[in-house]
């Protein structure tokens, strides 16, 4: 996974709340087995309005989304965040994530910052009035920087750590295979086996 | 100080716990669909890795599957399924495929087979994992990164989540499902209301749920926002369970329901939040916009926008706010689902349809949620009932749940639906959605406009 520092780009504002899974990406597109490939698929629906402000072509090339409350509600499809990270975005800001969309996010390096909703208000209205205007977000630094402002976010360590290094959860919990194997040996066994 | 729950089965499962880490929790039973596993076993593949328990793995097909009888003619989507058959077969993992006796949806056969036990871990790359924790289990959904974590690891690295009780006071009036509850919930507190919580419900019309109605307010918990509902094993979990096929049998039963009385909530627990809910005051419940929270009683009308977002969702579905909710006419009536596809929302169902007939501008789908519901609903003759009146009866799946079969809306097609989502788009490109319970389904049908059953 790629690692994430300091991500500087323009961002593209998504006035709306509750931003559900069904609109990031379609159900029609999880059909498919691959891990890439679904940036014709974001946002499927609303891109058929050619008001919308992905179709707006001064935001092409924009990196960062800045998105309403509640963003990534709904299903527990990773693809939404793959659909996000195909399409160019490294970051979504919003004052509220879904927990799966959350999890899912930071599985893939994608970081989801957690901002004041007064704060994503004005982070809209910096890059609707001037879509050339630069951001900064610093997962080192914990903050986003733009025209203006700053502004700080929580994450907690660990995840900042493991984004900062690109590491890959597996491979980490594998390192307490013997931690995994005593439990095991802890279970109950009337507990009930598939097979 | 005691524990929660939810506390009680977190700690149960620590593998390893340390500060400034996320807890390492072992995981009972992974659920696997054919959706979110393919790019999951596909990293265990490139990794060289194998599924560490696969006797803790089951995996159905149901999110692709048509309803009516004959392969799946979408090539996209037979591709997904066979890339699941694939991936069993390599790395050893239970099956149950399309024409299989225990096929269904994921949610739906786990607790059917006995699988699904209290004080479990439970998890599926699926949002309504969140059904299981109708038996006591902790149960929630993960993504494809998890799904592959788990099946590599049978673990799972997880902050502690808050936790948050909802006391249900008072008796749920006569008429009034556990689905009219649970709308009525996420109407009181939001999509956005239990985010970071596990949710327990509590309280008297909690207890007099049967399991399938606890199923159904859990299942929906993620729809508050909660990744975890549970609801403490009782009396009524322990009689679900006893014999079923999975559950543990003779002096291990003895054990298991002694451990399993051990869980509830101890009195001198404290929760981090504690919502009240006021069941008498509940009513036939439907959403009249584009996400569950968007919800109101039968009996009233579309609201008048509070905001943008309502504003946007009375558009989306065509409503103008003071029109009587009953007022509203559908073209597709659809039970089924994870929610309320089990045997009692079938019965539920007949029970209204029963001598009657379906409006003939409405297509009605009842679509039982296993092949199991589906054999016993048909040895109860419901399936009768259903095409008597003019339904439709098929076969198990998620069906018209969410557009990634042959069963969906047209655009602007509106449904009254026993499903879960409202979202847009969520039952086909365009339609409307009306979430309801399987009562108000089965009277809607009989109308062609959003009806309770006392409304005959
Ligand atoms: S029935 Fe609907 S909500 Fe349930 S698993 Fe299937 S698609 Fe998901």
């Amino acid at each position: 996974m790629e690692k994430f520092t300091v991500h500087a780009g323009r961002a593209v504002p998504l006035c709306r709340s509750n931003v559900d899974t069904d609109q990031i990406i379609p159900a029609e597109y999880l059909k498919r087995v691959t891990r890439t490939g679904f940036d014709d698929a974001l946002f499927k629906a609303w891109r058929e309005d050619p008001e919308f402000v992905l179709n707006d072509k001064r935001y092409d090339g924009a990196t960062i989304l800045v998105a309403g409350p509640d963003f990534g509600t709904g299903s527990s499809r990773e693809h939404a965040v793959w659909a996000l990270q195909d399409y160019g975005f490294r970051a979504v800001i919003s004052p509220r994530f879904a927990d799966i969309f959350r999890g899912n996010a930071t599985k893939g390096g994608l970081l989801p910052v957690q901002l004041e909703a007064a704060e994503v208000v004005e982070l809209q209205r910096i890059c609707t009035t001037d879509p050339t205007a630069e951001l900064v977000v610093d997962l080192v630094e914990r903050e986003v920087r733009a025209p203006g402002l700053t502004a700080s976010f929580e994450i907690d360590d660990y995840t900042r750590w493991r984004l900062m290094e690109g590491l890959d959860d597996i491979g980490l919990t594998l390192t307490h295979e013997a931690d995994i194997s005593t439990f095991e040996a802890s279970r109950p066994t009337w507990l009930p086996a598939t097979a | 100080m005691g524990r929660t729950l939810a506390e009680k089965v977190w700690d149960a499962h620590l593998v390893r716990s340390t500060d400034n880490e996320p807890d390492l929790l072992y995981i009972d039973l992974h659920l696997v669909h054919e959706v979110t596993s393919p790019q999951a076993f596909d990293g265990l593949r490139a990794a060289g890795r194998k599924v560490r328990r696969p006797d803790l793995t089951i995996a159905t097909e149901d999110h692709n599957v048509p309803t009516t009888a004959g392969p799946i003619t979408d090539i996209v989507s037979r591709t997904q399924v066979e890339a699941l058959r694939t991936n069993c077969e390599e790395f050893g993992v239970r099956l149950h495929p399309m024409g299989d006796a225990s096929q269904g949806i994921v949610h739906v056969i786990g607790p059917q087979l006995g699988l699904t036990q209290p004080g479990m871990t439970v998890v599926c790359g699926d949002s309504h994992t969140s059904t299981h924790g109708a038996f006591g289990a902790l149960a929630f959904g993960i993504g494809t990164s998890e799904v592959e974590h788990v099946l590599a690891t049978q673990s799972l690295p997880l902050q502690r989540p808050k936790t948050m009780a909802i006391e249900v006071e008072g008796a749920l009036p006569p008429g009034v499902t556990a689905k009219d509850l649970i709308l009525g919930i996420i109407t009181q507190i939001g999509t956005g209301g239990g985010q970071g919580y596990v949710i327990e419900y509590r309280g008297e019309a909690i207890r007099a749920l049967s399991m399938e109605g606890r199923m159904t307010v859990c299942n929906m918990s993620i729809e508050a926002g909660a990744r975890a509902g549970m609801i403490a094993p009782d009396e009524t979990t322990f009689a679900y369970l006893e014999n079923r096929p999975h559950a543990p049998k003779g002096a291990d039963w003895v054990e298991a329901v002694q451990y399993w009385r051990s869980l509830a909530t101890d009195d001198d627990a404290s929760f981090d939040k504690v919502v009240t809910v006021d069941a008498t005051a509940l009513s036939p419940w439907v959403t009249w916009g584009t996400n569950p929270g968007q919800g109101a009683p039968l009996s009233a009308a579309v609201p008048q926008p509070r905001d943008g977002a309502d504003e946007r969702a009375l558009e989306y579905m065509n409503l103008t706010a003071g029109t009587p909710l009953r007022d509203i006419a559908v073209d597709t009536v659809f039970v089924g689902s994870c929610t309320n596809g089990r045997l009692e929302d079938l019965r539920a169902v007949a029970d209204v349809l029963r001598g009657r007939q379906v409006a003939d501008s409405v297509r009605v789908l009842i679509v039982p949620g296993s092949v199991e519901v589906k054999e016993q609903a048909e040895a109860e003759g419901l399936d009768e009932v259903f095409t008597a009146a003019g339904a439709e009866w098929r076969g198990a799946g998620c069906s018209m749940c969410l557009a990634m079969n042959p069963d969906k809306l047209a655009p602007g097609e509106r449904s009254a639906s026993t499903s879960n989502r409202n979202f847009e788009g969520r039952q086909g490109p365009g339609g409307r959605t009306h979430l309801v319970s399987p009562a108000v389904a089965a009277a809607t049908a009989v109308t062609g406009r959003l009806t309770a059953p006392a409304d005959l």
